[in-house]
């Protein structure tokens, strides 16, 4: 059940992730292009990236990608080619804006408030030390630590 | 004469059939309504100390688990018998079909899988009624209730909008077929598992809420909410250890997690449920905590319930999708409303009578059990962050945005990792108040293997990730810090062999759960962070040509047609060697079934247990050359394998005598509570 929706858009397109048609023949060239695909989102998958979605919108991008980097593009002008026709939700990772602020940051302060909130509480609570054993209880207690022993 | 036979025949044949959906819907109605006595009933015989009225509940657990069983069944049959004047039936089956999926196909859709989700409530209710001899009438009489007052919410749910008995007046010749996808072993269990995790959970919500009606929270009510808590903590694990296994080995390129909210949809349940595990253990030991641990039972089951309603109401989709086709996605909201809102009102209102007891000093077991409580709690919300914060701004009508992979890596990872070290750190500290140095200092080994581990490492990937290789020796720490624990408890190398091993012997099963659970977690680790040194090949192959995959070789010897079940498949025979010596033979395959006009790829694995050969089978091109894509994956079964030994350590913890039915410790109960009958 899980997944299933995922799959299901999958098999849209019976293709696996990348194709060996695809490949540029320059491997760094490739391999700066796998990089990039990585953090590109298959529009029509549930959070797959292109690099690894057989759907043929990922195709289509996968090759457009690769035609920017061919001509000449650096990996952050690809990426904003990528982005300006398909817009942000291209990017598996948001881009930090304010509307992404409480997405980006809000770990963060919850981790805060909760470290912030367990100290107060930990500090409300006196801690006693517990009461030194007197004279008889500690006899006992060496009796009973030679009886382990 | 024969064809007015056969008709006559087939109308009374269909009739019988009729005959026993009818008696599945009927039941399911009838389940409604005694689900409706039970959460009514007992909870007024438990404000008015009346036992009668409180022993009601645990009959009607039992009647509406029974009701439940006969309905399922009755869908079952209908599949079984592919009875296609069922609508669901139509929709979702073949006659075609192999017979296991004609059972499993009964959960492979929305109604059915809902119809499966009441089931496995009742389920843990009828357990709670008959495995509950040493509750207090009255805690029993409330649990129950609240469990009945969440099936009535789900029974409605089903009978107004997800009804899987609906049927046909035309009912054709044969039915649409199941999903290529879901007829796969893997995932065929993937759902009962899943759900028995999820709705275990609501056994600590209803104990939560009965202990808030109550007003009561000590070490006994710890102790019987948490072999419940175990119990749907170690299905959901399995559950979500099936699943991601499935989607390894189907998808055809080896992922096997995708922060996806469907998949974020189990985990955010299972991380605060695991949270509740161990919060709940410093209630049982040292009465602190409780409003804490209270809260963590409501918040648990609460992301059961809302991952209930991510995955069912279509909201993922679109929010807008959501809102052209409400009926479902409203029905389960105000369900979520309900039952969310209404508990933490009461939580409000009655949880700050609840007083703890135990002081501890912050460094100590109590206190590293809070900082994982911190931790996890954090990488839940992370999570629930991650997974909403799309939908919301969707609902705002803000940008569209996705919330991929890159995001929980540089979130929610940074949060697991003192996680991890706690974990390692934490069972050596004492109750009350810890030694930290001290406890550091007696790692000593698990230091010495974690850096040996790390050199080795470095040097064999000489140029190869430095993250991954880090992962691995914390790993590695993480499992050399839990058997060190185990050693010092039974006094290894300090007590001589005879008396370790009596120590070893009598040492409590949940502490043996627990060390299991967390070794488990190490290995985990170590196969999630080993996934960044896979190796990948990727060509086209001619029959009889090969390419080379880090030390293989594998070799296209033959791809031929064969007939399946309901789908005809072209299978590969793929030769994998090493130096010229074979190594394996692999047989991967693409599928393709007619009826749903879709292919399938079914990947072939070979796995020592240290590694993965993984091979899928891509497409022809037209000259009959076959895309052949291959990849090593050194540790990656650990996934799994640790999974799996997470969930044994759970069910190993949930042997342990102290929770255990046993005629001894129900007669001390009894025994205990016999002078005080004043309940």
């Amino acid at each position: 059940m899980r997944l299933v929706l995922l799959a299901v858009l999958l098999l849209a397109a019976p293709a696996l992730a990348v194709e060996p048609s695809e490949r540029l023949a320059d491997p760094a060239l490739e391999a700066r292009a796998r990089a990039i695909s990585g953090e590109l989102r298959c529009l029509v998958c549930q959070n797959e990236s292109i690099d690894e979605s057989g759907a043929s919108l990922a195709h289509d991008i996968r090759v457009f990608l690769r035609e920017r980097l061919r001509a000449g593009d650096s990996d952050a002008q690809a990426m904003g080619a990528v982005v300006s026709r398909y817009g942000d939700f291209v990017l598996l990772r948001p881009p930090v804006k304010p509307a992404t602020w409480l997405l980006w940051f809000g770990p963060v302060v919850l981790l805060g408030i909760g470290f912030v909130g367990t100290v107060l509480w930990l500090r409300r609570r006196p801690v006693v030390p517990p009461a030194p054993l007197s004279a008889a209880e500690h006899e006992a207690l060496v009796r009973l630590m030679k009886d382990e022993g | 004469m024969t064809a007015g036979a056969a008709c006559v025949f087939r109308a009374l044949r269909d009739e019988k059939n009729g005959m026993i959906v009818e008696l599945g819907h009927f039941c399911l109605i009838l389940a409604l309504f005694v689900a409706t006595i039970q959460s009514v009933v007992p909870l007024l015989g438990a404000a008015r100390r009346h036992l009668g009225w409180m022993a009601v509940g645990r009959s009607c657990a039992i009647a509406v688990f029974l009701l439940i069983a006969m309905s399922m069944a009755a869908l079952m049959y209908a599949y079984v018998t592919s009875d296609f004047s069922v609508i669901n039936v139509i929709e979702n089956s073949h006659t075609d079909k192999p017979l296991l999926y004609k059972f499993t196909g009964v959960w492979g859709n929305h109604e059915g899988s809902m119809l499966l989700w009441v089931f496995m409530l009742s389920l843990c209710a009828a357990a709670v009624a008959a495995f509950s001899n040493n509750l207090p009438p009255a805690l029993r009489a409330r649990v129950l209730a609240v469990q009945g007052m969440i099936g009535v919410g789900f029974l409605l749910f089903i009978l107004f909008t997800s009804n899987p008995f609906l049927r046909a007046t035309d009912p054709p010749a044969n039915g649409h077929g199941l999903n290529p996808v879901l007829q796969d072993p893997g995932l065929a269990f993937h759902p009962p598992f899943l759900y028995l995790g999820y709705v275990g959970f609501s056994v600590a919500f209803a104990f939560a809420v009965a202990a808030l009606i109550e007003g009561q929270v000590d070490a006994a009510w710890a102790r019987w909410v948490r072999p419940w808590t175990l119990a749907s903590w170690c299905a959901l694990t399995i559950g979500i250890a099936m699943g991601s296994w499935w989607a390894y080995y189907t998808l055809g390129w080896g992922g096997w997690w995708f922060w996806d909210p469907v998949e974020n949809a189990s985990f955010m349940p299972w991380l605060a449920g695991t949270a509740l595990i161990h919060s709940s253990i410093v209630v049982e030991k040292r009465e602190t905590l409780k409003t804490w641990t209270i809260l963590l039972a409501i918040v648990t089951f609460s992301l059961s319930l809302v991952g209930t309603f991510l995955v069912r109401s279509g909201v993922l989709t679109s929010v807008h999708a959501f809102a052209t086709d409400p009926a479902r996605g409203s029905f389960i909201l105000a369900l979520l409303l309900v039952a969310i809102g209404g508990s933490l009102a009461l939580y409000a209102i009655r949880a700050p009578k609840l007083q703890g007891g135990g002081l501890f000093a912050p460094v100590s077991r109590e206190g590293a059990l809070v900082l994982n409580n911190l931790l996890l709690s954090c990488g839940c919300a992370t999570v629930f962050l991650g997974t909403l914060y799309p939908l919301f701004l969707d609902a705002m009508n803000g940008p569209k945005l996705s919330v991929g992979f890159p995001f929980f890596n540089r979130t929610f990872v940074p949060l697991m990792v003192p996680m991890i070290v706690a974990v390692g750190i934490g069972p050596m500290l004492a109750w009350k108040r810890g030694d930290l140095l001290g406890a550091l200092q007696r790692l000593w080994v698990a230091y010495i293997v974690a850096a040996v581990a790390a050199l080795v490492l470095f040097y064999v990937t000489s140029g190869g990730p430095v993250l991954a290789v880090l992962g691995i020796a914390i790993a590695v720490w993480l499992a050399a810090a839990v058997v060190t624990e185990w050693a010092e408890r039974v006094g290894l190398f300090r007590l001589p062999f005879g008396a370790s091993l009596r120590r070893a012997v009598h040492l409590p099963r949940a502490a043996y759960g627990m060390s299991i659970a967390h070794f488990g977690l190490a290995v985990f680790v170590a196969g999630v962070s080993a996934s960044a040194f896979s190796q990948e090949a990727l060509e086209v192959l001619r029959v009889g040509s090969s390419m080379k995959l880090a030390a293989y070789d594998i070799r296209l010897d033959k791809v031929e047609r064969v007939p399946g079940a309901n789908f005809t498949a072209d299978r590969a025979t793929i030769q994998v060697s090493s130096d010229g010596a074979a190594i394996a033979t692999l047989y991967p395959e693409r599928r393709f079934f007619p009826l749903q006009q879709q292919t399938t790829g079914e990947t072939a694995i070979r796995t020592n247990f240290l590694a993965d050969l993984y091979v899928a089978l891509g497409e022809a091109d037209s000259a009959g050359n076959w895309t052949v894509r291959a990849y090593w994956k050194p540790l990656v079964p650990w996934i799994w394998i640790g999974a799996v030994i997470m969930a044994f350590g759970g069910l190993v913890s949930l042997s342990d005598r102290r929770w255990r039915v046993g005629a001894a410790v129900r007669s001390r109960r009894v025994a205990a509570a016999a002078p005080a009958p004043a309940e």
